[in-house]
């Protein structure tokens, strides 16, 4: 390196630490907010409603002049990092979010692979980190700072077995599950405890897998049929619903297919072609027939963007809603590590809080108590309420 | 009983797929000894070219038969990827090809294409997945217990016929044996009057019209589009191309059906967890008695 290269350098570095210095200082009176979501990837439909209702939620306040704490309003600024469905992407932009866009608080990462990476890295960082949609039990475990919006699977796996058996009449089950998806994979082992705890061992006569880039289920599919299974579980995201279940009617498959809150998309009905008219699977929230608050937002949302929310919209608009509340109850002094803290003590001891998918308390490890809904796909393609079920 | 008959009948239709991607590498490799890595999301390409002009057709509603509409949409898609490979190879290959540079970076070249397909298909159409238009009515159709269907017999049948046409198009016309003539000697052949480029250019329409029928029927039996499909099934395909022995045509056609067969088996007897790994383990062993493939030749100089 010659001196005017290195010169050159020194420069650059210089100005960046200045840049640098600036970005800092004009943060004031802004709330920042970063969003850990998929908008790329195997599932882009999960981070879409997500931004989406988070836009809804921002146009809301900033319309109203801001975030009233402590008599002074504050604007907010939300971040939306793509971390493209995958584990190693979420990790990078927890980083980023919290080093270099310095947020307040993050909400996301959706999917569990990606919130149980992500949920580390705000937990060593001291950040709080609110979920929306992520329903396995390792995402808040031991951490304080990471909360979720939604039910865990140890929750909904059994209640869907025991509403399988009330509704189906059915003994025998085959699961699919996807290998490579920590929610899919402890969904489907949890699943099949809770069918063997009341229908026997062996009462999952097929228990099968495949991997994220799998696209022909053939063999899977030909040994659910061959063993006989009266059920197909299938706690796979919405986007191979698409895949299996039209595969599975080609095969001869004519039982019944129960799914999971991932299927919740707005994408199911479309990339199944239909396939999925008349199945069932549990979910967070139904749209149709939703009243006061929770029908606003289905407003707002079909209005501005003209399709119904998936659940994870709402779940996001809940979990924003949430961070908002525990800022106000806390207070900005301007020291992020402190503030990051005092929200973090807010969030938890929100109680009975009144959000669009269910009231929310917080257990100590950050999960909130709520119940689960069974919703039908209807001809339409609409997401039918059918029960509740209650823990 | 069925459900062997069931799983062969699964491993032909998969392995369909796997031979007329590998036939894809093998044939331009076997001209200009090129691993053409961008293979796989020429594949995509087609499968969303065949999604546009599928859709577009029966947009318009006319009153005509299924088969037409397919014929329709296959042809204006092998068109459409026959330009999209031949563009590829004038802007991405041949400029380099000329500079007389090694073939190590006309390969690293291959892998930034495929990457600039894939990208450039998520920043314009965005990354929501399509769902590929029903362009023809499935049947179902049971037989001796095991369940077909006619879209499935049809990919069988197609990656046969393609077979069938390269295997005739390189040994039995002129064309063809400039093919081989080139592979065999990319120096004296000019000399020979040979239009080298001409026959790149063959070869790339060729190759890049085996993607489109791959793609086309991929994207109606496997009816998600996304752009990372072509990735990882363009990867496997080569792998098969390599073990069935690279730049022999026959080769890149067992090899294709031969690891469609152990994918599925696999599933069949262990958990379909293990499906990759034991798989490629097989293929490894297979590679360290022969390496150079079941039909290859061996040469001094390969990547």
């Amino acid at each position: 390196m010659n001196g005017r290269k290195r010169l050159l350098v020194v420069v650059a570095v210089l100005s960046l630490v200045v840049s640098g210095l600036f970005a800092g200082g004009s943060a004031e009176n802004t709330i920042k907010i970063g969003f850990n979501i998929p908008l790329t990837g195997d599932s882009p439909k999960v981070g879409e409603g997500s931004k989406y209702a988070a836009e809804l939620v921002k146009e809301r306040i900033n319309g109203e002049g801001g975030l009233l704490v402590d008599g002074e309003r504050y604007m907010l600024e939300f971040i939306y990092e793509d971390n493209a469905f995958k584990p190693d992407t979420a990790v990078t932009a927890a980083y980023k979010l919290i080093e270099q866009d310095e947020v307040l608080a993050i909400v996301g990462p959706d999917g569990s692979s990606q919130a149980i990476p992500a949920g580390g890295v705000a937990e060593e960082s001291g950040v709080p980190l609110i979920s929306p949609w992520s329903t396995n039990p390792n995402t808040t475990l031991d951490r304080p700072y990471v909360f979720r919006a939604c039910f865990l699977d140890p929750f909904q796996a059994p209640v869907a077995v025991k509403f399988a058996e009330e509704q189906f009449d059915v003994e025998t089950c085959a699961v699919l599950y996807n290998l490579e998806s920590d929610y899919s994979k402890t969904l489907a082992e949890l699943f099949k405890g809770a069918w063997e705890e009341t229908n026997g061992a062996g009462s999952v006569v097929a228990f099968e897998s495949f991997g994220q880039k799998d696209q022909d289920f053939s063999v899977q599919l030909t040994k659910i049929i061959a063993s006989g299974a009266e059920m197909l579980y299938l706690p796979v995201y919405y986007n191979f619903v698409g895949l299996i279940v039209p595969q599975a009617q080609e095969l001869g498959w004519d039982g019944v297919v129960f799914g999971a809150d991932a299927w919740g998309s707005a994408d199911l009905w479309k990339l199944s072609d239909g396939a999925v008219e008349g199945y069932y699977f549990t979910t967070h929230y139904a749209a149709a027939g939703a009243t006061g608050e929770t029908k606003e937002f289905i407003d707002a949302y079909e209005a501005a963007y003209g399709y119904t929310p998936d659940d994870v919209g709402a779940l996001t608009y809940d979990a924003i809603n949430i961070v908002l509340t525990a800022i106000q109850d806390a207070g900005i002094t301007g020291d992020l590590a402190a503030d990051r803290t005092a929200i973090k003590d807010s969030i938890a001891a929100i109680s009975n809080y009144p959000g669009i998918t269910g009231n929310m308390t917080f257990t100590l490890d950050g999960d909130p108590i709520k119940d689960a809904v069974v919703v039908q796909v209807n001809s339409a393609g609409e997401f039918e309420f059918v029960k509740t079920l209650s823990p | 009983m069925q459900t062997l008959l069931q799983n062969i009948f699964n491993g032909l239709q998969w392995g369909s797929f796997y031979s007329m991607i590998a036939l894809g590498y093998c044939l331009v490799y076997g001209v200009l000894r090129l691993i053409n890595f961008a293979h796989g999301d020429i594949f995509m390409m087609a499968s969303y070219f065949a999604f546009f002009i599928g859709t577009a057709i029966l947009g318009l509603a006319l009153p005509l038969p299924d088969a037409v509409v397919f014929g329709l949409t296959l042809v204006a898609t092998m068109a459409l990827t026959a330009g999209l490979g031949v563009f590829i190879e004038r802007v991405a290959y041949r400029p380099l090809r000329t500079k007389g540079a090694h073939r190590l970076y006309v390969v690293i070249t291959a892998l930034m294409v495929g990457f600039i397909l894939e990208n450039g298909n998520l920043a314009v159409l965005g990354a929501s997945a399509l769902r590929f238009p029903e362009i023809i009515d499935k049947h179902i159709i049971e037989f001796a217990g095991i369940h077909l269907t006619n879209l499935r017999i049809l990919v069988i049948v197609a990656s046969l016929i393609v077979f069938a046409f390269l295997q005739f198009f390189v040994t039995k016309t002129k064309i063809g044996m400039a093919m081989r003539a080139i592979s065999y000697d990319k120096f004296a052949i000019p000399l020979m009057g040979i239009p080298v480029n001409r026959i790149i250019v063959v070869t790339f329409v060729l190759g890049s019209s085996l993607a489109a029928v791959a793609g086309m029927l991929f994207g109606l039996s496997y009816p998600v589009l996304n752009p990372y499909m072509g990735m990882i099934i363009g990867w496997k395909a080569f792998i098969a191309a390599v073990v069935g022995g690279i730049g022999e045509i026959k080769g890149a056609f067992i090899g294709g059906f031969l690891l469609g067969f152990i994918e599925i088996f696999v599933i069949t007897f262990f958990p379909s967890s293990y499906k990759d790994l034991i798989s490629f383990v097989i293929l490894l062993v297979i590679l360290t008695l022969k390496p150079t493939g079941f039909f290859g030749i061996a040469k001094s100089t390969k990547i």
